[in-house]
């Protein structure tokens, strides 16, 4: 019987009711009519940042505002807005940190350039060590 | 093969292992600023959240004299907790505009009848557009605009006694 009234009392929680009180954002769980562009917004959720969970992507996450986010990026798609133009416009409001995949700038170089780098370092190592080997 | 060169792999691994240790370290950080302090409030526009208190727009924001821009909600636990800071805010002067986010008249309406109403305008914001125009993460959250509309300061989560006079030298500076 405790239980069940403990149950029953995080199922009454009022905050969580509260803020979930107003309907969702229209597009927050609507597809777009055109497959096109539902699938250009979509791909564009898997890349942002929820705010309020911060490890999750606005996609996967059920937060209202990550609803709210959701219905911004579909409605400005559908307004004509390119993908990378919904980006820029939140990464001007958030920072780089609400996208998940970083544009090249003058701090986030390193992230491509590095690889490159390291590849080409191995290879020179490894010339040097085969070359060894052959003069014995 | 110089001798020293057989050092320099562990020397990197040492400076990687500090650089990991010392984030693992640091405590979490979750704020997120806005990157909006330093430019112009964005355009928008909202209707009233209650009756008692006409609406909002960016407009409002841009008088010829400092304001704060004060976001909350009635299902914010925190935003009970900052209440009597701004109260005190508003005995100094300061004025303050409210964006109410996600919520309904009736809820807002209690929740400024139990707490008390330092607002001189309260805007409605049901979608979060204006909170994502301002590159705001959630409530409470408070902005500080100059007399030319331009935000020169984000305070992120409620406002503690503590923080009342930094808050009130920034409005101060903006005039």
């Amino acid at each position: 019987m405790k239980w069940l009234i403990a149950l029953l009392m995080f199922l009454f929680a009022a905050p969580l009711i509260a803020q979930g009180a107003l309907p969702a954002s229209p597009y927050a769980d609507q597809q777009l009519t055109d497959p096109n562009k539902e699938a250009e917004a979509r791909a564009l959720m898997d890349e942002l940042r929820c705010l309020k969970c911060q490890s999750q992507s606005i996609a996967d996450s059920n937060a209202p505002m990550a609803g709210d986010m959701r219905s911004q990026v579909r409605e400005r798609i559908a307004a004509g807005e390119t993908p990378e133009e919904v980006r820029s416009w939140l990464i001007e409001r958030y920072g780089d940190w609400v996208s998940y995949n970083p544009q090249v700038n003058a701090l986030t170089w390193p992230l491509w350039a590095a690889p490159l780098i390291l590849l080409t370092l191995a290879v020179w190592l490894a010339r040097g060590r085969f070359r060894r080997r052959k003069d014995k | 093969m110089k001798r020293w060169l057989l050092w320099v792999p562990l020397g990197l691994f040492a400076v990687f292992f500090a650089i990991v240790a010392a984030g693992l370290m640091r405590p979490k950080d979750n704020i997120v600023e806005s990157k909006m302090v330093g430019k112009p409030i964005p355009e928008f526009t909202l209707p009233a959240a209650v009756e008692q208190r006409p609406a909002l727009s960016n407009t409002d924001l841009a008088i010829g004299e400092p304001q704060m821009l004060n976001i909350f909600a009635s299902w914010c636990v925190p935003c009970i907790a900052e209440a009597p800071q701004l109260l005190e805010l508003e005995q100094a002067g300061v004025k303050i505009n409210g964006i109410a986010s996600r919520d309904t008249p009736q809820d807002i309406a209690n929740f400024l009848n139990r707490w008390g109403n330092p607002y001189t305008r309260i805007g409605t914001d049901v979608r979060s557009i204006v909170q994502l125009e301002l590159g705001s993460s959630g409530v409470p959250e408070t902005f500080i605009v100059d007399s030319k509309g331009v935000i020169v300061h984000q305070h992120v989560g409620d406002i503690r006694k503590e923080d009342v006079p930094e808050l009130l030298k920034i409005w101060k500076d903006a005039g």
